[in-house]
């Protein structure tokens, strides 16, 4: 993955309840709470923005490690909580929180949870809804050499080289397969487990981000969320699909930080 | 060693081009298009047909298993088709039921009390295999989540055990089960319950339960005894390492197998249904063999160390040719004594008690499975069933109420 880190980035290892979570942290300014997709947790030039005007606590989804963290989250509720808690342990009273595709629907069921803690809400393609008319692909269900077509406006782009781990080489692939089964736990068979009847409940002013070209989670799926949130706003990105803000990472940047406090 | 007949129940008439014409053969082989139940109403009167003569004609078992949207195996239900042959085996056979797949059921009382009913039905004749299930059932067509696979069938399996040896009612306060009166009626009649047969395709976990609890475990494969080697070295490498001993009835493995009056002639009458088998029935992206989670990281690190990756991958790439197929170990297929010869020297390499005997393999037509099966109770069973007489050891995990061939039938003469 493409990692030019130009913020001082340091690790925390941070104990919530049974959880030891991992943290990167970098920059000053006002706290924003960072959750990835299924592809994992990298320090990247979006992160790197983020970390230009705020403090940037980017958490690696508990699970995904040597760790038997999913065995204390059987499911989205004690997820919520794990992150609710985590917020309590780093001393943030409130905080913006911007969530990527997983870590979308993640960021929009703690703004559910947690109203009066989520100040602002930044859901970059974010999942949690089902429609029949426009099914979200199965990601466990096809073969690798799709998935740059699906995920990529341009799949021909050096993105695609970090979507899959090598063939031929078996621990990566497996450490890969991992990260993605501690998400699957949540979201198996189909990502959709309650947020219609709890995100009624958001009050932050909420951004959505969504590549034109996105063919895992359709731009469609924008008018769930704009149908039943209170305030909020969506950009469509062209040229992008479903990782919007490093395939177009300029336009991306100005929404958000246009956004952000 | 016992020998089971084991019947996968496969669609015998796929088109000719489906596997270059659809994705899978499991989960998505679109069911309107290719199944049509006409065809199946044939196919489960022959199944049933060739697993009754099996019993007629000696074998020690008759086999049943269960997959879900699978065109080599479509006994959703096992224990529907292990009912019908409670009924129809007047010669005593064990009725493998290998197995219901325990995951799959809330609660999963009704794996106990269906068990239970099989049991009674069949006068104590059923061995109850609880496979952990494959990822294409279990993931993909049940919707399970991967990571729940396993703490599933854990809790499933207590749950049954104490169905059936606990007086009623109790309550169970499982993750998944979550029951106020457990209280089945009836509970089987083995006692103190059926004989646990576990099944699976080489996960440490396994092998740890079947130790720790004194069940069996099958190997279950398609790639024979060379391939199977590995795994069951690790098997009985976890057995002396938690001072398990070394029974081979404790073990068994599945191989497909066919019998005829020479090796020329198995050929000539085998090798087109094999290679549906292999190109056909095995035509399953690796996508679906393992969702992410389905394998826990203790199993994976096993498989990575044992290159089972590339085992698998270096299988499913060789030619299915007649000398292949019989030289990989696939398929043990020529004259009865060759049968004989080469199950006995996979049996032993394996250390395994228990033959699952596939004789029924893909395309291959009715006329010709009775014949497989003919043959082999006829010439192969009586050469194999006395091999490991010499040690000594004891079937223990043999239903109580099936018929014990090996300690009527005379083993004078009988050795290969």
């Amino acid at each position: 993955m493409t990692t030019t880190a130009t913020s001082e980035v340091s690790e925390r290892i941070v104990e919530v309840g049974k959880i030891r979570a991992r943290v990167l942290v970098a920059g000053t300014g006002d706290p924003v709470l960072f959750l990835h997709g299924a592809g994992g947790l990298f320090w990247d030039p979006f992160l790197d923005a983020l970390a230009a005007g705020h403090t940037v606590y980017a958490v690696e989804h508990p699970g995904g490690g040597d760790s038997d963290a999913l065995t204390h989250l059987p499911g989205i509720w004690e997820l919520v909580l794990f992150y609710d808690e985590l917020l309590d342990v780093l001393g943030l009273d409130t905080v913006q929180v911007v969530g990527h595709s997983f870590g979308g629907m993640v960021a929009a069921e703690l703004a559910s949870n947690s109203p009066r803690r989520v100040t602002r809400l930044v859901l970059v393609a974010p999942i949690g809804f089902w429609r029949d008319d426009t099914p979200i692909p199965d990601i466990a269900g096809i073969p690798p050499d799709s998935l740059p077509g699906l995920v990529l406006a341009d799949p021909t782009s050096p993105l695609a080289a970090m979507l899959t781990p090598p063939a031929d080489d078996p621990q990566a692939l497996f450490e890969a397969a991992m990260r993605m089964a501690s998400i699957l736990h949540f979201i198996w068979p189909i990502p959709d487990k309650g947020l219609e009847r709890r995100i009624h409940r958001v009050s932050a002013p909420t951004l959505l981000i969504w590549g034109a070209q996105d063919k895992l989670v359709d731009p469609v799926y924008a008018e769930e969320f704009r149908s039943r949130l209170r305030d909020s706003r969506l950009e469509i990105i062209d040229g992008a699909g479903h990782l919007p803000q490093l395939e177009a990472p300029d336009a991306v940047r100005a929404h958000v930080l246009g956004f952000l406090s | 060693m016992k020998s089971i007949f084991f019947h996968l129940m496969p669609y015998r008439d796929l088109p000719a081009d489906f596997e270059t014409r659809y994705e899978s053969i499991w989960v998505t082989p679109p069911n309107t298009e290719l199944c049509d139940p006409k065809q199946v109403a044939q196919y489960y009167q022959w199944n049933l047909d060739e697993l009754e003569l099996a019993d007629r004609l000696g074998f020690d078992g008759v086999g049943v298993n269960e997959h879900h949207q699978n065109g080599y195996g479509f006994m959703a239900s096992p224990n529907i088709m292990a009912a019908a042959l409670a009924r129809r085996t007047p010669n005593n056979s064990a009725i493998m039921v290998l197995g219901n797949t325990l995951a799959l059921y809330q609660p999963a009382t009704r794996v106990a009390e269906e068990f239970a009913m099989i049991d009674v039905l069949s006068n104590g004749r059923l061995a109850a295999g609880f496979p952990v299930g494959t990822s294409m059932d279990v993931n993909f067509c049940y919707g399970v989540p991967p990571t729940q696979t396993r703490p599933r069938f854990r809790e499933a399996e207590d749950l049954i055990i104490q169905a059936w040896t606990r007086p009623g009612p109790f309550s169970f306060n499982g993750r998944y089960n979550q029951l106020r009166y457990v209280n089945p009626w009836p509970q089987p009649l083995q006692k103190p319950h059926p004989p646990v047969w576990l099944a699976g395709g080489g996960s440490v976990e396994t092998w740890e339960l079947a130790g720790k609890k004194d069940y069996t475990y099958s190997y279950l494969s398609f790639f024979g005894a060379k391939f199977g080697k590995k795994l069951m070295d690790g098997f009985w490498n976890k057995m002396d390492e938690m001072g398990v001993d070394r029974n081979p009835f404790r073990a068994g493995f599945a191989q497909q197998i066919c019998v005829s009056e020479t090796d020329e002639r198995a050929e000539k009458e085998y090798l087109e249904h094999c290679s549906y088998f292999f190109k056909k029935c095995l035509h399953i992206p690796p996508y679906f063999f393992e969702a992410p989670g389905y394998r826990t990281r203790k199993s994976t690190e096993f498989a990575i160390k044992t290159n089972q990756p590339g085992d698998i991958a270096a299988a499913a790439a060789l030619e299915k040719d007649w000398k292949t197929l019989n030289e990989q170990g696939f398929i043990i297929g020529g004259s009865p004594a060759t049968v004989a010869d080469r199950l006995i020297e996979a049996a032993k390499t394996l250390r395994v008690g228990n033959l699952h005997a596939l004789l029924q393999i893909g395309s291959m037509p009715h006329e010709l499975t009775k014949k497989n099966i003919t043959l082999f109770a006829e010439e192969v069973l009586p050469r194999i069933r006395h091999i490991w007489d010499d040690e000594g050891w004891t079937h223990r995990w043999w239903p109580e109420g099936a018929a014990d061939r090996a300690a009527t039938a005379a083993p004078a003469g009988a050795k290969a």
